[in-house]
């Protein structure tokens, strides 16, 4: 049925008709709205005998999640930003013990400085915890992947993130297609535990492994994200069958077609990047895109096939590997291993800044003609940056760096700490 | 039964089994008994923890007609219970985490609920450090939200499976490996640390309980009381550590008498809040008794000693005499 729906309500309608049985969540901005409306359905006797548990921080959320799987109830929460770093432990813990949890990511930046608003940083510093990573472009991708979610997750007995952009999807009201229910439930079966805590059948879980077995154990979470890479487009064409529209899959290129250069990014911003696309193709000029679904597992060879014939890549990424640049670019470079391509980096989007369609088109022009440094921080502020590199060098309290950089650009009224004369 | 006159085992005031009716008599080897807590496990010889969770356990697979899963934090229990691939549990065990057990156990007794599973009830454990330091915040919210879970703390009063670091449990003046016994004040710092129960108690959930592996007659008693409510409950074992204390592993039992009978551990229970009942200490004995046979307080009878602070743990053990009507006649 065709909603006018926030993308946070959307979501919850959606993960509400894949009948989980427990749901464990703390609020953070801007996931809220997602388990808000989780609530109020349990409450409303929506969701069955769902039970709602409200935690006292993330990593309780995830703790009860973990507690609840291996129970064998089919587990829900939602998090962002400081919220995933809180549960962190539990998030390796809950991918160790293999349990197929899914959890929306409400993406957010990380403090300090503090800051609520959208980019990749809280996803990606869980890539390696051995949970999938999905990222949605639009809230009706963000609806079909959490149905796929649950269904690839209780496959390989591996729990799933669903990355929505926060704010720029989970706010965002616009046309979703929301499934039947009936529709799901023939989709997705019922959750069949391949380890439960059973007084019929006791088991341990979680015992102590040492060097004997541990790096088996590691390898078969390894093997598992490997198995994905067959599970998830097999799973996306399923879907396209059953609900007659494509979502999902490993990646999903844009006008490829005899492009040299194609840009590749993950979730929202490839709605601009589509746009900027048809632009510099109605200009002439040879460009495509591709968008990343799966950052993990990570489409290797599927990449490797499809910028076959790119004669440069550029990534345009929200988020930033402090002290080595993309971590994006990173991965696809892997993926073209042994080839003379040359990956641009652009990293763009930080905190919530926004990536105007002038903007990528700028870089990605630069690109074409092999002019772009890497990597490129898409609209940095480079005056207010030397400004403050030059305070700095200059005396030794240099006072916040936050604060200096507001004040520089005459966002607050004062002048940077410790600037002499009166203010303008 | 009729019998009134009671016959207490020579020198330790433990009412004698056989005097017991059928139903309340602690039976330790029988072929009903669960074993719950299997033998082979790696504990330390004279362990009170290992003790402490065999009957624990075992009380509650009883009351909860062996349908019980149990969950456990990180710690000693967790470790010498299970090194890979053997397992000391004979009932369903998950072990997650090292602070939080109550969350996990919380999303498990969701679980159960939500299939609409009223028969298995739901079991927590972890050590001090787990429960009152890592854990607290998770056992709070369990606490808060009076989840059905009966979790357990078994007190040896520091990170014994660390190399035996302080906890907020670990008394004043003990000698731990961060709180030596150098300076002017050695050992752990007096004035600190937190008390759970107490705690536990604040929250108003349905049962609070402390019990010693010296009694473990009423050590199941309370396990079989708190398995017949619902809820959140909480019960704090002390469990003496040989190895942490530095005392013999076959005066485990005796330490633990004296931590009760000097009035350093006091045995009470408590309902939504209010105590209800407490155990009279029978022969009151100085807290030098308890702490002169352990060498973590070794330094507090060297040289000139340190009368000030042996002083200061007695009025602690005075105060909790007065404050729970330990000795009868100091209250009237």
């Amino acid at each position: 049925m065709l909603k006018q729906i926030e993308g946070s309500q959307a979501v919850a309608e959606a993960v509400a008709m894949c009948r989980p049985e427990v749901i464990a969540a703390y609020p953070i901005t801007p996931q809220t709205h997602i388990v808000e409306g989780l609530a109020a359905m349990v409450r409303e006797g929506k969701v069955g005998t769902c039970q709602y548990i409200n935690v006292e921080s993330e990593f309780a959320a995830l703790s009860a999640a973990i507690g609840a799987s291996a129970a064998g109830a089919r587990t829900y929460t939602a998090t962002s930003s400081q919220g995933l770093l809180f549960m962190a432990e539990a998030v390796y813990n809950a991918s160790g013990l293999g349990l197929p949890i899914v959890m929306t990511i409400g993406n957010r930046a990380i403090g300090a400085p503090i800051n609520i608003w959208n980019d990749h940083s809280d996803s990606m510093s869980m890539a390696n915890s051995g949970w999938l990573q999905l990222f949605a472009e639009t809230n009706q991708e963000a609806v079909d992947l959490h149905i796929q979610a649950f269904r690839l997750a209780e496959q390989l007995s591996v729990p799933v993130m669903v990355c929505v952009d926060g704010f720029i999807l989970t706010h965002a009201y616009e046309r979703v297609d929301i499934p039947d229910p009936d529709q799901v439930d023939r989709f997705l079966p019922g959750f069949e535990p391949v380890q439960v805590l059973d007084p019929d059948d006791p088991i341990s879980m979680g015992a102590m492994v040492g060097p004997e077995a541990f790096m088996e154990v590691r390898y078969l979470a390894h093997h598992k994200q490997m198995q994905a890479l067959e599970a998830i487009p097999a799973l996306a064409a399923d879907f396209a069958e059953s609900f007659g529209r494509e979502s999902g899959g490993l990646i999903a290129p844009y006008r490829t077609e005899g492009a040299e250069t194609v840009v590749l990014a993950l979730g929202s911003v490839n709605g601009t990047l589509k746009d900027a696309v048809d632009e510099m193709r109605a200009d002439g000029q040879s460009v495509g895109a591709i968008k990343i679904v799966s950052f993990r597992p990570f489409p290797l060879a599927q990449l490797r096939e499809a910028l076959a014939g790119a004669k440069r890549v550029v990534v345009v990424e929200k988020d930033l590997a402090l002290g080595l640049g993309g971590i994006v670019a990173s991965n696809v470079r892997m993926a073209l291993r042994g080839l003379a391509t040359p990956v641009y980096t652009v990293i763009a989007g930080l905190g919530g800044r926004s990536i105007t369609k002038r903007s990528l088109t700028r870089v990605i022009a630069a690109a074409t003609t092999d002019t772009l440094e890497d990597p490129h921080f898409l609209d940095l502020d480079w005056q207010a940056v030397d400004s403050e590199l030059a305070r700095w060098k200059e005396r030794r309290r240099a006072g916040p760096i936050a604060e200096n950089l507001l004040r520089e650009m005459g966002l607050v009224g004062h002048r940077p700490h410790g600037t002499e004369g009166p203010t303008s | 039964m009729s019998q009134r006159v009671k016959f207490y085992q020579t020198g330790t005031f433990t009412v004698g089994n056989r005097l017991l009716d059928a139903d309340q008599r602690t039976v330790q080897a029988t072929r009903e008994r669960n074993n719950s807590l299997t033998s082979g496990h790696r504990a330390c010889q004279g362990c009170g923890e290992a003790l402490g969770a065999r009957y624990a356990v075992d009380a509650a697979m009883r009351a909860a007609d062996n349908r019980l899963v149990a969950v456990n934090a990180t710690g000693c229990l967790e470790v010498f219970s299970t090194p890979y691939p053997e397992s000391s549990w004979q009932l369903p065990w998950l072990h997650s985490l090292f602070g939080n057990a109550p969350a996990v156990a919380a999303g498990v007794a969701a679980a159960l609920r939500a299939k609409g599973d009223t028969r298995t009830r739901v079991l927590a454990q972890g050590g001090d450090g787990g429960t009152v330091d890592i854990g607290f915040g998770c056992l709070s919210g369990m606490f808060d939200r009076n989840d059905d879970v009966l979790y357990i703390c078994y007190d040896n009063e520091a990170y014994m499976n660390t190399g035996v670091q302080r906890s907020a449990r670990t008394p004043a003046a003990a000698r731990t490996a961060t709180t030596p016994a150098v300076g002017e004040h050695p050992g752990n710092v007096m004035g600190q640390g937190k008390n759970p129960a107490l705690i536990a108690m604040a929250h108003e959930i349905p049962y609070v309980a402390t019990a010693s592996v010296a009694d473990l007659h009423d050590l199941e008693a309370k396990v079989t009381r708190a398995m017949g409510m619902g809820g959140a409950r909480y019960i704090h074992i002390h469990v003496p550590c040989p190895l942490g204390w530095g005392s013999r592993p076959c005066d485990t039992i005796m330490l633990a008498r004296l931590a009760v009978e000097s009035g350093l551990f006091p045995l009470y229970e408590a309902e939504h809040g209010e105590v209800v009942d407490v155990t009279p200490i029978r022969r009151r004995v100085p807290v030098e008794d308890y702490l002169r046979p352990q060498k973590r307080f070794a330094h507090l009878f060297r040289g000139e000693g340190q009368a000030e602070t042996l002083a200061a743990i007695q009025a602690t053990a005075d105060r909790n005499i007065r404050r729970f009507g330990l000795v009868p006649e100091e209250v009237s």
